[in-house]
């Protein structure tokens, strides 16, 4: 039996808490079965609409994720040692993130079981096989990272084998904290690469550097300003439910001072790429902008409420050394970035599907499924219940385990 | 007598003037390519339609109203085709002798990366396991392999028959197949004479001689996609409509 660590909630507590989650899990599970065994039909996705909430949320969720890489990236080849607070968190919620996405993306395609064949007939022209491939890799490289936080945990590390096994894969961790990072900074990048270079898609589709559309370096960017504020986060919602101090306070302002320039950063980039592509790309394909923001559901507002609401005004906020001491707002900007960064996703799936490109096509708004809600909901409890698992029983964080020696 | 040209582009030429949307090439096209029936709740986007005729009007009142039917299939892009390089597992395919663009069902996962690629909505993907109603399995075409659930299809220009007639040519010692040996089944079906298929690269064929003519214009030229399907009409509102124009950039003027 896995011991659990000190200091942890009573087991029945516990066990209320992950009930609940586990409950949430098989409703997901369920309906994810029923698309595997009966069809898709039983999502609202339809012939306009090829990608659902499920591309946005695995989308989202693999942007949110990539503070597992930077965090890694950060501390072990640049020796930020302000991160140890956090990676073991980070480790755990990209391994969450990574291995959520790739079971929902299983539910997602007609024919899973042959989703080897991307290896197997490979097209190199394809961003999908660029993502396909460097997010099974960095998944196998995070299942490494994992081992070693789970193979610390007190029961198992009373055996001198598995201590040594842990010991050996701590000295190559900077290793794979490398591969990891080229890994994700291709598919992060991919993930963005699959809406720009769809040149029948003039919503999606952006000017080119060498063979990159803008898309493939904003999506880097932005995953990188995104995954440390959702560190800040979820490293914070765990402090506040298990009323104990986690992580450092210095390691919340480097996190958040790193999220706000990034995330500036991003703001100006993509400010420029919608100018380039307002004024130059649209209008080489045949469209104006205006065409496609005259619906109110996917009207100017959201473009407003992208790149000002939730990326300048947060940015702002991360990178003032003054407004970061506040507690609230060191809660609320970071909070401000993740929805940004979900918008952003959301419009690159969502509304440029919403749009006809022929001239005599209709409009087309979509709405998800109780069947794709329950699988996404029980990817989020899928979630949960990992973070829960790992925060009771694997020390996740260096602070928390010196005093429950001490 | 055997042709010379060994390269190909295969291309249609739609006669919008001409159709008057009775559907014989929807039905011509499902029961010569194993389309399967949906069912009823399937509604207008989760259809089999590997031809789509829609029905466009020039939004005027009675007595200057006018309609005008668009039969819409894949247009078989020749240029950076949207669906071939998005594809991860290289499941769709142009042919370099003819300019077909197929999809490979057998190699399809059912991402519809190709779907959401595809600027004219000319894909289709199975939500349903294949069925026919009882009785009709009988009327299935035994030169075309029904595609099973979760997979993406669409207009192939009928590609059972381009194999057939090849294989026909090869029989009697010929590399190459006359143009009266492949014809699509709606080019066939029409009526009205609306559709005309055949050869593009061939000058002396009727399908090129009407794609270079002045009524001429392809859907979404302004994208780049080089589709191998033609529209003709004489009425300007219906090509004001569905032929899109490129906009002023730079400072040029469309005059």
């Amino acid at each position: 039996m896995i011991e659990p660590l000190t200091n942890r909630a009573p087991t029945r507590v516990f066990l209320t808490w992950i009930g609940f989650w586990i409950a949430l899990f098989a409703i997901g599970g369920y309906f994810g079965m029923l698309c595997l065994s009966q069809g898709l039909h039983h999502t609202n996705m339809n012939n306009r609409f090829g990608f659902g909430i499920w591309i946005f949320l695995d989308l989202t969720v693999i942007a949110l994720g990539a503070g597992a890489f930077f965090s890694a990236f950060l501390l072990y080849i640049l020796k930020k040692q302000a991160l140890k607070d956090v990676i073991g968190s980070a480790v755990v919620l990209g391994f969450i993130c990574y291995s959520g996405a790739v079971v929902v993306l299983a539910i997602d395609v007609g024919q899973p079981l042959r989703a080897w064949f991307t290896f197997w007939h490979p097209n190199a022209h394809s961003m999908l096989a660029e993502v396909t491939f460097c997010l099974t890799l960095y998944l196998l490289v995070l299942a490494i990272e994992y081992v070693p936080l789970i193979l610390k945990n007190p029961s198992l590390s009373k055996n001198v084998s598995l201590l040594v096994f842990e010991g050996q894969l701590h000295k190559v961790v900077v290793v794979f904290a490398g591969v990891g990072a080229i890994l994700s900074f291709f598919h992060q990048g991919s993930l963005g690469g699959l809406y720009g270079v769809m040149n029948g898609r003039p919503f999606a589709f952006r000017e080119h550097f060498f063979i990159w559309p803008s898309t493939f370096f904003l999506f880097i960017l932005s995953a990188i300003a995104a995954g440390p504020s959702f560190l800040i986060l979820i490293n914070k919602l765990a402090s506040k439910i298990s009323k104990k101090q986690l992580v450092r306070k210095e390691a919340y302002d480097f996190l958040g001072r790193i999220s706000g320039w990034l995330l500036l950063a991003y703001v100006g980039l993509k400010s420029a790429d919608t100018i380039v592509w307002i004024n130059h790309t649209a209008p080489g394909s045949g469209y104006s902008v205006a065409e496609f923001f005259k619906e109110a559901s996917f009207g100017t507002w959201i473009l407003f409420a992208e790149i000002v609401l939730f990326g300048l005004l947060p940015a702002l906020v991360l990178i003032n050394d003054r407004l970061r001491k506040r507690p609230l707002l060191m809660i609320v900007a970071p909070l401000l970035v993740c929805i940004g960064i979900a918008i952003n996703r959301y419009v690159m799936t969502l509304q440029s599907q919403s749009l006809p490109t022929l001239p005599f096509e209709e409009f087309v708004l979509y709405t998800p499924s109780l069947v794709e809600i329950g699988v996404f909901g029980g990817m989020i409890s899928y979630g949960v219940i990992v973070f829960s698992l790992s925060y009771r029983y694997l020390p996740l964080y260096p602070g928390l385990r010196q005093k429950a020696k001490t | 007598m055997t042709k010379t040209t060994t390269q190909k582009r295969y291309g249609m030429v739609i006669d919008i003037d001409r159709c008057d949307g009775c559907g014989a090439c929807m039905v011509a096209c499902s029961l010569e390519n194993n389309v399967s029936v949906v069912p009823p709740e399937a509604g207008l986007h989760r259809g089999l339609t590997w031809i789509r005729v829609y029905s466009i009007t020039n939004e005027k009142e009675y007595p200057h109203s006018d309609t005008a039917y668009l039969p819409v299939s894949c247009q078989h892009c020749g240029n950076e085709t949207p669906c071939v390089g998005v594809c991860p597992q290289s499941a769709v395919d142009v042919d370099p002798k003819n300019g077909i663009v197929s999809q490979i069902p057998e190699r399809c996962m059912g991402c519809r990366y190709c779907m959401v690629a595809c600027p004219y909505h000319a894909r289709y993907f199975n939500w349903w396991d294949p069925v026919w109603p009882e009785g009709t399995e009988h009327l299935l075409n035994p030169g075309v392999t029904p595609r099973m659930r979760g997979v993406v299809e669409k207009c192939n220009f009928c590609h059972g028959r381009h194999h057939a007639a090849q294989e026909r040519a090869a029989s009697e010692g010929r590399s190459e197949i006359e143009p009266n040996e492949y014809q699509t089944a709606c080019a066939e079906a029409c009526p009205n004479g609306a559709i005309t298929f055949g050869d593009l690269a061939d000058k002396d064929s009727e399908v090129a001689k009407l794609a270079a003519g002045p009524e001429s214009f392809q859907l979404l030229k302004t994208l780049g996609t080089g589709p191998k399907v033609y529209y003709l009409t004489q009425r300007s509102w219906v090509r004001d409509m569905a032929a899109k124009t490129p906009l002023p950039l730079d400072g040029q003027s469309n005059d």
